[in-house]
């Protein structure tokens, strides 16, 4: 039986991780609504550029740019988004399980540490290390994303997918799997925060566009772009995945930390009052004894 | 006059303009386009410079950066990565920035800084050739 003292310790202890839990927690929730703000504002862009991406689709015929090129999908790389740090409950283990599931050959591009320390200890192919601050920048995803389509067009790779968290809302986020290159039907730029497709369907009739000075050169700088910002969309969406579950493992910490307290509160108090009265039995018996 | 155009004016951070209005001009990289409703359907790229809108007799006047512009009969779609309206434009702020822009062109950079900066000098000289312009 442990001692009073033990348990005093303990109840301290463990309030001590409570504090910090709850600093956590409030520092993540803080965070997230920044992040979930900026995953946010990007959306009526995200629209828009996917309403101008499906109506150009329309008005071009019999023209094809090689970022769009399907081929027989033989190498596929993959990249994988994750966050830097931990504690942010079954996140980053959910994300990885779906790793796993991919097949062996395949090479990954990873951003966030996480995910490089995963690839790296499960000795798959790791093609590039990127990393993004807590406030992801569209620089930093423009590099993942100009690394990528290098790599795609140099015929390293012949299809790339991307992997990450996707939000949906405060209590859940999910690993998604979306395809990234070749773009498909240019129906890309989907992404953000559960980014309404329906626009692509509910377009006018056909018009056919005149493209100024071209379609290759336009296109050749709207597509890239929109890979681009369809990166940076997804990096931001992470960034709110990640504080989100942050938030609720730490709330989850601090609500076991306070009920393990009042157990040991109450273990406390009993232990106590058994001393006392064994105590006060001691004094009596041997008050009798002399009397 | 009933006959309008829908003007949308969107960036990453924000949709910055969003109303019918009588005519736009904006600068393509192939040159002005003054834009009527009506206008045959065009796809281009916008250069950096000035949209000038001409809504109820009045000329509203923007800063914007690169992006791209779709043009319908009724509706002009514009993706860019930066628009400021000529009265929102600070422009002290805009000229420390193309100051501290400059600086940095001169440092060594990498590629994708350089870029970086470069946007960031262009932003800030055209907001401030916007404003000057159209100073009261």
């Amino acid at each position: 039986m442990a001692s009073t003292r033990d348990i005093r310790r303990r109840i301290k202890s463990v309030k001590n991780t409570a504090q910090i839990t709850k600093a956590m927690q409030m520092v993540a929730a803080a965070k997230m609504r920044k992040a979930q703000q900026a995953a946010l504002v990007g959306r009526p862009y995200a629209q828009l550029m996917n309403e101008i991406m499906a109506k150009a689709a329309e008005g071009m015929v019999g023209f094809s740019h090689p970022l769009m090129q399907p081929r027989p999908s033989s190498k596929r790389a993959v990249i994988l988004v994750s966050s830097d740090r931990g504690l942010c409950g079954g996140l980053n283990s959910n994300l990885f399980r779906e790793v796993s599931k991919l097949e062996k050959n395949t090479v990954f591009i990873t951003a966030g540490k996480k995910a490089a320390q995963f690839i790296a200890r499960t000795r798959r192919t790791l093609a590039a290390e990127f990393s993004y601050k807590d406030t992801p920048e569209f620089t930093e995803a423009r590099a993942i994303s100009k690394f990528v389509q290098q790599m795609f067009l140099k015929e390293e790779v012949d299809a790339v997918d991307i992997l990450f968290p996707r939000f949906v809302n405060t209590l859940t986020q999910q690993p998604q799997l979306i395809p990234f290159l070749p773009i498909g039907k240019l129906a890309a730029a989907s992404a953000g925060l559960n980014a309404p497709t329906k626009a692509l369907a509910e377009h006018s009739p056909a018009e056919i566009f005149e493209f100024e000075p071209d379609e290759e050169s336009v296109l050749g700088e709207l597509l890239p772009h929109s890979l681009n910002f369809q990166m940076h969309q997804i990096l931001l969406e992470t960034k709110a995945s990640e504080q989100s579950a942050r938030m609720v493992a730490m709330k989850n910490a601090t609500d076991n930390a306070k009920q393990i307290i009042k157990d040991l509160t109450l273990e406390y108090n009993k232990l106590r009052q058994a001393n006392i009265t064994k105590e006060l039995l001691e004094i009596t018996t041997a008050q009798m004894a002399v009397g | 006059m009933a006959y309008t155009l829908q003007l949308e004016i969107v960036t990453p951070e924000a949709k910055v303009f969003s109303e019918n209005v009588e005519m736009v001009t904006l600068a393509g990289i192939e040159g002005e386009l003054g834009i009527l409703p009506g206008h045959e359907p065009v796809m281009t790229q916008l250069a950096a410079g000035e949209i000038t809108v001409r809504k109820e007799g009045k000329n509203i006047f923007l800063a914007v950066g690169e992006g791209f512009v779709q043009i319908t009969g009724e509706r002009v779609a514009v993706l860019t990565d930066m628009a400021v309206k000529a009265d929102d434009i600070d422009e002290v702020k805009a000229e420390e920035a193309q100051k501290k822009a400059e600086s940095r062109l001169s440092q060594k950079l990498s590629d994708e800084e350089a870029a970086t900066v470069h946007a960031a000098l262009i932003h800030a000289t055209t907001q401030l050739n916007v404003k000057r312009r159209h100073k009261k």
